[in-house]
């Protein structure tokens, strides 16, 4: 009975990730990239993860792809898109999800495209890969994608190489290829970092409002705190292959309850003032070829407890919006409720580690 | 009025450094006739005070490095001056010079030998400018540097490679800091940095500043760190320098369209705020440098350009007290 309860509940979402692992199998070892994450994305919705650098953010957008390393593979868990495990099917199978229901645009617009082949070939190619149309009506919908994302002179434009566009163009032609097929969902994987300010403006409009006009939901990569805070609906934040902490812009932003996102916010500058002195994170990122038992921000965490070492904090419910993974919220809880000895028991009284 | 005080007078007017009206271009193409330039810096002026953090601010391919770069004649400026403490920087007296002016590199994986060992790399300047008379004071200078960018003294043994990026740019920062420097020119050096990374380094930069009283010439392109760590800002768009004002001013009121632009399209990390606001999207791309429009370069995707812009370059004036724009529309 609940187990068919649970299927209609799964089968509402557009994508459902379940207790993902992702690991990389390395001369040094496996390394545990993506270590039980577990997230729902509703057709429209545009989901922000954030995390640093070997957070696993990028290898959970490559994980829904199917298209890690040929060193990597997900060895748990399970992606549903639309009710069916992702993990489950073949390459044919992959081949057909990928464009039509899922594709992605990577970070760097420089090495994503084939130096070789002119810009219209490589659309057309996407084209005809994922549907029926052929010849002049694979070249018509190449043309009218340019239009779609803003490049001027589409015409000209198919017969051009990519070093003949700027960082920002070619940025739209990944995206024009990702949407060859009107796929359900569109992954960026850190879609600005390599461009400059100005260009970031635009091709973030581009993806607001292309989101808007074709009702995709998109899941957004970055470290970039201030272009989550722009796109994002609700916000992941990951750190060492774990979510942390994950809400709506407005709980993460102003209601932070994981000791790793309060950190993050202190480390950038203040919007309201912008003299005021940094509060850094101390120590180094995470090495993941060696995670602790416990919770993965535990040896940066200044408010560290005996139990963070030891075990890791379930993800609690804050409000309705926002939920965290954090002992500090376990702990507030359970005083708050008066059970100072389950405080105890917990190991929680605080102290130096 | 006596002799010393006209002197007193004149030292404390003198600006640290002084960089005027520099040029650098190179040559793309050169040929019997037609020599290509790429003019990469294009009559750049400006001063910074002891002690002062001036921020420059641009998009990639502006000509910011190359300012940097020029300044400490890593590269031959084509004309122009640079001034240091009033005295000009010559080819003849550029060895003493480097010992007032030092840099920090954009990447800290390329930018340390990877087959010395820390203590050699920090080392480094000083045996090039001889700066110890024994073994022992060269280690115990070496050791000293190395606490103050929070470094253990059990690291200098190691290679570069054993560090991580943010424990890179600290060694960076104290080779740059071993010839005891009154100014140093900071290129982008928390770009390749992780956020909370990022925090630490720059809040390093800042007690130095405090405790050594060093001058920062900070080039980056993340403004909310250019607006954090810096007194002043200049930007700068396809080699000039199209506004410079205090950090606050030209935050709140930036008068050139294009400073404009660059600072509504900043992403703000706070929801709120970012949602109320009204951003100004420039169309298109910045020109090649190779091909600059004539006249005033950012009138090709500005709003307000007219007939004025495409004559001549609009020289950078005085508008408030410290606050300079090159335009002539606003």
């Amino acid at each position: 009975m609940d187990d068919k309860l649970n299927a209609e509940v799964k089968k509402t979402h557009l994508l459902s990730v379940n207790d993902l692992r992702t690991s990389f199998f390395t001369d040094s070892g496996e390394v545990h990239a993506v270590n039980g994450v577990s997230f729902n994305l509703d057709e429209g919705e545009i989901l922000g993860i954030v995390g640093e650098s070997g957070s696993g953010k990028s290898v959970t957008a490559y994980s829904i792809m199917q298209i890690l390393a040929d060193t990597g593979r997900v060895t748990g868990g399970s992606i549903l898109y639309k009710g069916e495990d992702v993990t489950k099917w073949n390459e044919k199978r992959l081949c057909r999800f990928r464009g039509k229901c899922c594709s992605i645009i990577f970070q760097d617009p420089m090495t994503s495209l084939n130096p070789v082949f002119t810009i219209g070939n490589q659309l057309e190619e996407a084209i005809k890969l994922h549907t029926d149309k052929k010849g002049k009506d694979a070249k018509d919908r190449a043309v009218e994608l340019l239009e779609l994302v803003g490049i001027n002179e589409p015409m000209r434009r198919i017969r051009q190489y990519p070093y003949e566009l700027s960082g920002g163009m070619r940025q739209r032609v990944m995206i024009a290829m990702a949407l060859a097929c009107e796929p359900d969902i569109l992954i960026a994987d850190e879609p600005t970092t390599a461009l400059d300010v100005t260009i970031q403006a635009q091709i973030l409009e581009l993806i607001q409002d292309l989101q808007k006009k074709l009702g995709m939901a998109v899941i957004l990569v970055t470290h970039d705190l201030g272009v989550i805070a722009e796109l994002c609906d609700n916000i992941i934040v990951m750190y060492g292959g774990r979510i942390c902490e994950r809400g709506t812009g407005s709980e993460i932003f102003y209601n932070p309850k994981h000791e790793y996102t309060k950190g993050l916010l202190r480390s950038i500058p203040n919007v309201n003032n912008m003299k005021e002195r940094l509060v850094p994170i101390p120590g180094t990122p995470i090495n993941i070829l060696n995670l602790p038992k416990g919770c993965p921000f535990c040896a940066r965490c200044e408010q560290c407890m005996k139990i963070c070492l030891e075990q890791m904090p379930e993800e609690i419910w804050i409000n309705e919006n926002h939920k965290a993974s954090c002992w500090m919220n376990i702990k507030d809880m359970l005083s708050s409720a008066g059970n100072n000895v389950g405080a105890g028991a917990l190991g929680c009284e605080g102290g130096e580690v | 009025m006596s002799v010393v005080d006209v002197v007193g007078k004149q030292a404390k007017n003198v600006p640290l450094v002084e960089v005027r009206n520099l040029k650098q271009y190179f040559t793309v193409k050169s040929g019997l006739f037609k020599t290509q330039y790429l003019k990469a810096v294009d009559d750049v002026s400006f001063e910074i005070e002891k002690g002062e953090t001036l921020g420059l601010v641009g998009e990639s391919g502006c000509g910011k490095t190359t300012v940097g770069r020029s300044l400490l004649h890593l590269y031959e400026p084509t004309s122009g001056e640079v001034l240091f403490n009033g005295e000009l920087v010559t080819k003849k007296n550029l060895p003493q010079m480097r010992r007032n002016m030092q840099m920090v590199f954009q990447d800290p994986y390329s930018s340390l030998d990877p087959r010395m060992t820390v203590e050699d790399i920090i080392g480094e300047p000083l045996d090039v400018h001889g700066l110890y008379s024994s073994k022992g004071e060269r280690r115990e200078k070496i050791l000293q540097l190395m606490e103050y960018v929070g470094l253990n003294a059990e690291h200098a043994r190691r290679y570069a490679h054993e560090f991580s990026g943010g424990q890179r740019q600290r060694i960076g920062i104290a080779r740059a800091l071993a010839v005891n420097p009154k100014f140093i020119v900071c290129d982008e050096p928390v770009s390749a940095l992780d956020v909370s990374i990022q925090a630490q380094v720059v809040n390093m930069f800042e007690d130095l500043q405090e405790k050594l009283g060093v001058a920062y010439l900070f080039i980056a392109h993340d403004l909310l760190v250019v607006h954090h760590i810096s007194k002043r800002i200049a930007v700068m768009y396809l080699g000039k320098i199209v506004e410079i004002a205090d950090s606050d001013e030209i935050n709140e009121h930036p008068l050139h369209p294009y400073t404009q632009s660059l600072i509504s399209a900043v992403p703000i990390p706070d929801p709120d705020i970012t949602r109320n606001r009204h951003r100004i999207v420039l169309e298109g791309d910045v020109p090649s440098p190779l091909n600059m429009p004539q006249g005033c370069p950012f009138r090709t995707r500005c709003r307000y350009a007219c007939d004025k812009c495409a004559q001549s370059m609009p020289p950078l004036t005085e508008r408030a007290p410290g606050h300079k724009v090159a335009c002539h529309v606003m």
